[in-house]
């Protein structure tokens, strides 16, 4: 077990040990919806959602029942059903009593099945040997950097709509332009906390 | 040893307990009760809430056109709903244009029946029916044409117009993972309400086509929906002009056979074009029709006769013929049948010689 606050690791997932712009993980997403900052938001609202969820279930079933029965190879591929299970149970739930964001969700809601930073974060936990508390509280702070990240990338590409680019640089050229310059500038967090 | 069991024994039982509660989520979160489905404004069902509109539908045994079994990816189940169909999602949009949308036509596999709903759907419909087909017989009338003939169960009938395609279902088999409904042309008489009667080509590769003709065997049960299409025969006494390549005879067929049950002397010609002899199928039968229908014609061209084939008839395609025998342009009215290539290029020729387009039928074989 890492002695570390729990606040801190929530603060640093959040800003300096972000999903995506220091680990990279849930780029697909991030290019193809940050056209619009509603969309945006909306998707990394269900990405935190989904995000704190799986990473308690995945730290109770990895704790509770791999690591006792000495299975904890099979963490890849239990951590891929459990994450796929829970976002449709989440997509059923949220048709049923939260009709209108379903709607605004739309496609999004199933997509995150494959959101690479989910099943990121369940892995850093494992490897990083957090507790209950923590791997809740990084799961929630990797989820709120992730909307973090793709609502100011949303605005910039917004800003950017109207400027003239060169023809090859048009859409997901630029915009990983952006995401490694955004990537140096919250590389200025550093200062603050750090986790590894 | 143990290690692989364990492994197969806790995967097993993970993805058996999700499941499980997936399942149990679907019966009670995603179980909206029985709601009310009106069509037409005159008939009311009772359906299960939570179902696709598409598979509500198919329960009350009406059956919309579907060719990918509610995948989202034929756009074939466009339904117009008048009310209670929920937002327009975004996996409809890549197949219901602007202007539909403000009609209210949905994709009705995409759609669930979360309240009652109000729908319209073509009075045709009604008629639709699917039944497991025995098969009759099956012969290849070409190297690549089969003719198939597929009997009702006992006691049933279907009726359609000269002219309309029916949906054969291809099951699973071996290099065909998935069940797929692919439409073909009804070749038979709408007298012969017991059979149906089909030509079908084979295409490398096609999934239907690859199972009619490699693995369905005599005792097989073939299902068949249909009714289907608004191609078909209208009542009339103008001339008749019907072009046909390949297996776009077979409605032009069964059209023949409902003028010869009903005795219809309308003037009518035939043209019929193939690449060869072989190819130049049911030629027999036609040319019967010819003695029983006096005034109808049969032109056939074959567009590359080779030394075997002793031809002595036309060389070329089809638009040659037309070009060469058809009169009396501005009186007639056309039906075409083939492949889109073929109605692409003679329905300019027809307009050229003088038929107005809203006369000109045709049903292309995609």
């Amino acid at each position: 077990m890492v002695d570390i606050n729990p606040l801190i690791i929530f603060v640093a997932s959040i800003f300096t040990n972000n999903m995506i712009l220091s680990n990279f993980l849930g780029m697909c997403s991030f290019i193809a919806v940050s056209n619009e900052i509603e969309t945006s938001l909306s998707l990394g609202q269900a990405v935190t959602f989904v995000l704190t969820f799986t990473s308690l279930l995945n730290y109770l079933i990895y704790n509770y029942i791999l690591e006792p029965l000495g299975l904890e190879y099979l963490r890849f591929i239990i951590f891929i059903i459990v994450i796929a299970a829970f976002v449709q149970l989440v997509e059923m739930i949220i048709e049923r009593f939260f009709e209108q964001l379903y709607y605004s969700l739309g496609i999004f809601l199933p997509l995150i099945t494959v959101n690479c930073a989910i099943l990121g974060v369940s892995l850093f936990m494992v490897i990083r040997d957090y507790n209950l508390i923590q791997a809740v509280l990084f799961g929630a702070g990797s989820g709120i950097g992730w909307t973090l990240a793709i609502v100011s990338l949303a605005g910039i590409r917004k800003k950017i709509k109207n400027a003239k680019l060169p023809k090859g640089l048009e859409g997901p050229g630029i915009t990983l332009i952006i995401t490694g310059i955004m990537a140096l500038a919250f590389l200025g967090f550093s200062g603050i906390v750090q986790i590894q | 040893m143990s290690t692989i069991l364990k492994t197969v024994a806790i995967i097993s039982a993970m993805t058996g307990i999700l499941a499980y509660l997936l399942s149990l989520a679907n019966k009670t979160i995603g179980n909206y009760g029985e709601k009310k489905l009106t069509i037409n404004k005159e008939h009311e069902l009772t359906v299960d809430g939570g179902d696709t509109l598409l598979g509500a539908l198919i329960d009350q045994e009406i059956f919309i056109p579907s060719a990918c079994g509610g995948k989202g990816s034929c756009g074939y189940c466009k339904v117009k709903v008048i009310e209670g169909g929920g937002p327009f999602l975004p996996t409809e949009a890549g197949y219901v244009n602007k202007q539909e949308q403000a009609e209210g036509v949905r994709l009705s596999c995409q759609l669930k029946v979360k309240n009652d709903i109000t729908i319209e759907i073509p009075e045709e419909l009604f008629n639709v029916k699917q039944y497991d087909f025995d098969i009759e017989f099956m012969n290849d009338v070409t190297p690549k044409i089969r003719h198939l003939k597929a009997k009702l169960p006992e006691g049933n009938e279907i009726h359609f117009k000269a002219g309309q395609y029916a949906q054969i279902l291809a099951p699973k088999y071996k290099g065909s993972r998935e069940e797929v409904y692919r439409a073909y042309s009804i070749a038979s008489s709408p007298s012969e309400k017991t059979s149906l009667e089909f030509f079908i080509g084979y295409i490398p590769n096609g999934v239907c086509t690859t199972y009619i003709h490699h693995h369905l065997k005599k005792h097989d049960k073939l299902t068949i929906v249909g009714p289907y299409g608004d191609f078909y025969y209208h009542e009339g006494d103008r001339p008749m002009v019907m072009v046909a390549i390949g297996t776009g005879m077979a409605p032009i067929m069964s059209i023949l056979l409902y003028m010869r049950d009903h005795k219809i002397d309308r003037k009518a010609t035939f043209y019929f074009g193939a690449r060869t002899i072989e190819d130049l199928y049911m030629i027999d039968e036609l040319t019967e029709l010819t003695k029983e229908l006096p005034n109808f014609t049969l032109k056939t061209c074959l567009s590359q006769p080779t030394e075997s084939c002793n031809w002595t008839g036309e060389v070329g395609r089809v638009t040659d013929l037309i070009k060469k025998y058809l009169e009396d342009g501005p009186e007639s009215e056309a039906y075409l049948c083939g492949s889109p290539k073929m109605i692409d290029s003679v329905t300019p020729l027809l307009k050229e010689k003088g038929i107005p387009e809203d006369r000109i039928f045709y049903d292309k074989f995609e």
